[in-house]
């Protein structure tokens, strides 16, 4: 099967900044694909290769087996959900919507209709005469949607879409995405920063770092597995643990991946254990999260809330099981 | 030690003293009541505007309303229309028109010029090549008027560099063909109306280009990237997004290039030919000819027309952005 989008080493260099080195990607058609990473880590770049608005310096990029270098953007039948949206502030809802359509010469009752279904699709129905101005920063989302849909893309592209929202509004929007791309069976390519919301809807997952791809997989896969140090640490702010380290507690001399919900903690008496010292504490809501210091080694713990918590400055035991330990390369 | 040394907190007040005298209470009522300053900032401006600005607008449009008595050439202050009356005359019509036909011409042409340099300038030029754009544009602001013009009269003279260009590229038979139109054409282009054109366009072309680039500049560039994306080709990119967002300045510019150009008397009278335009007639009525009820009517033309223009902007939403 053809990818829908694929990347053979890809790179887009800036002067001497290497925004995107040597990047080798394939989406599958239909999924639903995160870009994870840090800013500045070349996947918004990644984002506007596959848009058009950024050429490679090398490599070749093709979208659903046709090459893409060279090809501007107004003729690739992929549309992007910008990041501030970029609505037309000059024409109202439903003619921002109707955009894409009208360009392409589709008669005005018919462009209408179809501009009227999809805010219907995205649920702000009868919206179409109001002005970007006059909408709310999820209500204008929406819209961005609904004019990046109506055209249907073969990749819809969106570039931290919900960076804006507040939290609530963003969980609404992850679901709702996250069904809507199901119900239309569209290839999303979904830029963020935040790895929770790459690992609650994204299929597959790439995490960026300086310009390349640290590892590809599923949520799980990332989370669970994470193949070098960066990806440890970005996703989920895993407790790192040098060789060392490892190598007195799982007896191989390798860098190691610790979960701070897999880590307990008890009472310092009982002798085994890694010792260490609380810190600090930090309230959650839902849990608490408590910096230690083991053997000098700063380490996150998350316990739930309502659990016995020690005093600061107070020596405990640390435990784990074996297996949650992750044990990983030696890799950025 | 030395943190006490520095700021003996023990000893300083919650509430600093007053500084004291006449400038201390002043600054306390001042802050106490803020209109009380802005009152009398506002002031001189407002006197001034006021009395000798509009008083003064105001004194000569009343004189619009007189008549002169055409044997002893006396004013006759009494309220009476028939000043318009004579505005109304074929000769005069003639002369309006042609003024608001220049205005137009040279709004257009300044429009279709500035566009693609405030284009440039808000859109591409960056750091030191936007200092440049900006020196460029001012540049020709900063010296004096006059001297430009009869630069200008030299320029299009037919002894002048442009004729002598001309001859050198072999397309003398052009401009000769052009000065042999009717209306537009002269002996030559110094003392023709494409001469005053070509002037007046060069005059006011900084006032055009200035807010169609502020209006550019407000233009965010993820619309044309967003426009792009959605399939539109940069020809409809540029008539669907950045004309209509460019709009308001282009609006903007042209309430400067077109009153300017029907109010200037200077420039047709030094390159042109001798029919009149609304400018040399004021001057003329009000010097040589000391009808000032006439002179006053003219004035009034460029106003009116001005007020229905700005309105039209107004609508067209050309200050919405101020």
């Amino acid at each position: 099967m053809t990818s829908a989008v694929s990347f053979q080493k890809v790179s887009r260099h800036f002067g001497s900044v290497r925004a995107v080195d040597a990047v080798d990607l394939d989406i599958v058609p239909g999924e639903f694909f995160a870009m994870l990473g840090p800013s500045g880590s070349g996947k918004t770049t990644c984002l506007r290769l596959i848009a058009g608005f950024e050429q490679p310096t090398a490599g070749s990029i093709s979208i659903f087996g046709e090459r893409a270098e060279g090809v501007p953007p107004y003729r690739r039948n992929v549309n992007t959900v910008f990041q501030d949206y970029a609505l037309f502030p000059h024409l109202n809802v439903l003619d921002n919507v109707a955009y894409g359509l009208m360009v392409k010469g589709i008669g005005r009752p018919e462009r209408q209709k179809a501009a009227e279904d999809a805010l219907a699709l995205v649920r702000l129905p009868g919206y179409g005469a109001r002005r970007p101005g006059q909408l709310s920063g999820g209500q204008r989302q929406r819209v961005a949607l609904a004019r990046a849909l109506v055209n249907q893309p073969k990749v819809l592209l969106l570039d931290e879409p919900l960076g804006a929202l507040d939290l609530k509004l963003r969980e609404n929007m992850q679901e709702e995405l996250k069904s809507l791309q199901k119900a239309l069976g569209i290839t999303f390519v979904f830029v963020t920063h935040d790895q929770g919301e790459a690992l609650s809807m994204a299929d597959r997952v790439a995490v960026f770092n300086d310009g390349k791809i640290m590892q590809i997989g599923t949520p799980e896969d990332i989370y669970q597995r994470p193949k070098t140090r960066f990806v440890a640490d970005f996703v989920g702010s895993s407790n790192v643990l040098p060789p060392d380290f490892v190598q007195r507690y799982a007896g191989q001399h390798r860098w190691g991946s610790l979960r701070p919900e897999s880590i307990r903690i008890g009472r310092a008496a009982k002798g085994d254990g890694v010792a260490a010292r609380l810190v600090s504490t930090n309230y959650l809501g839902a849990t608490t999260r408590l910096a230690l210091d083991a053997e000098g080694l700063r380490l996150h713990v998350i316990v739930p809330a309502g659990a016995a918590l020690p005093r600061e400055g107070e020596a405990v035991a640390l435990t784990f099981n074996r297996e949650q330990l992750h044990l990983m390369d030696d890799l950025g | 030690m030395s943190l006490d040394a520095a700021m003996p907190r023990a000893t300083a007040p919650a509430i600093l003293p007053g500084s004291g005298g006449l400038r201390g209470a002043l600054s306390d009522l001042f802050w106490r009541r803020p209109q009380f300053l802005l009152l009398l900032m506002l002031l001189p401006p407002v006197l001034w505007l006021g009395i000798v600005y509009i008083g003064s607008l105001f004194a000569l449009l009343l004189q619009s309303f007189f008549s002169i008595d055409e044997f002893s050439g006396l004013i006759n202050r009494q309220f009476t229309l028939k000043t318009y009356g004579d505005l109304l005359q074929a000769a005069n019509l003639d002369i309006i028109l042609r003024t608001v036909t220049m205005a137009a011409l040279v709004t257009l042409a300044a429009a279709v010029i500035a566009f693609p340099i405030a284009y440039y300038a808000a859109r591409y030029a960056r750091g030191r090549w936007k200092a440049l754009f900006y020196l460029g544009v001012m540049l020709p602001l900063w010296s004096s008027y006059l001297v430009k013009i009869y630069a200008w009269k030299l320029i299009l003279a037919k002894e002048g560099i442009l004729t002598w260009l001309l001859a050198k590229l072999h397309l003398l038979w052009l401009l000769d063909a052009w000065l042999s139109l009717p209306v537009v054409g002269g002996n030559s282009l110094s003392v023709s109306s494409t001469g005053t054109f070509i002037v007046f366009v060069y005059v006011w072309l900084p006032f055009m280009i200035l807010p169609v680039q502020a209006a550019l500049e407000r233009v965010p560039g993820n619309l044309v990237e967003a426009s792009s994306d959605l399939g539109a080709s940069p020809g409809q990119t540029f008539r669907n997004v950045l004309f209509p967002l460019a709009l308001p300045g282009i609006v903007a510019g042209s309430i400067f290039t077109f009153s300017l150009t029907l109010g200037d008397y200077i420039i047709p009278q030094i390159i042109g030919t001798s029919r009149l335009f609304i400018g040399q007639a004021v001057y003329s009525q009000q010097g040589t000819a000391g009808n000032i009820p006439l002179a006053a009517a003219f004035t009034v033309v460029p106003i009116v027309i001005m007020g229905f223009y700005l309105w039209g902007a107004k609508r067209m939403g050309a200050f919405d952005a101020l």
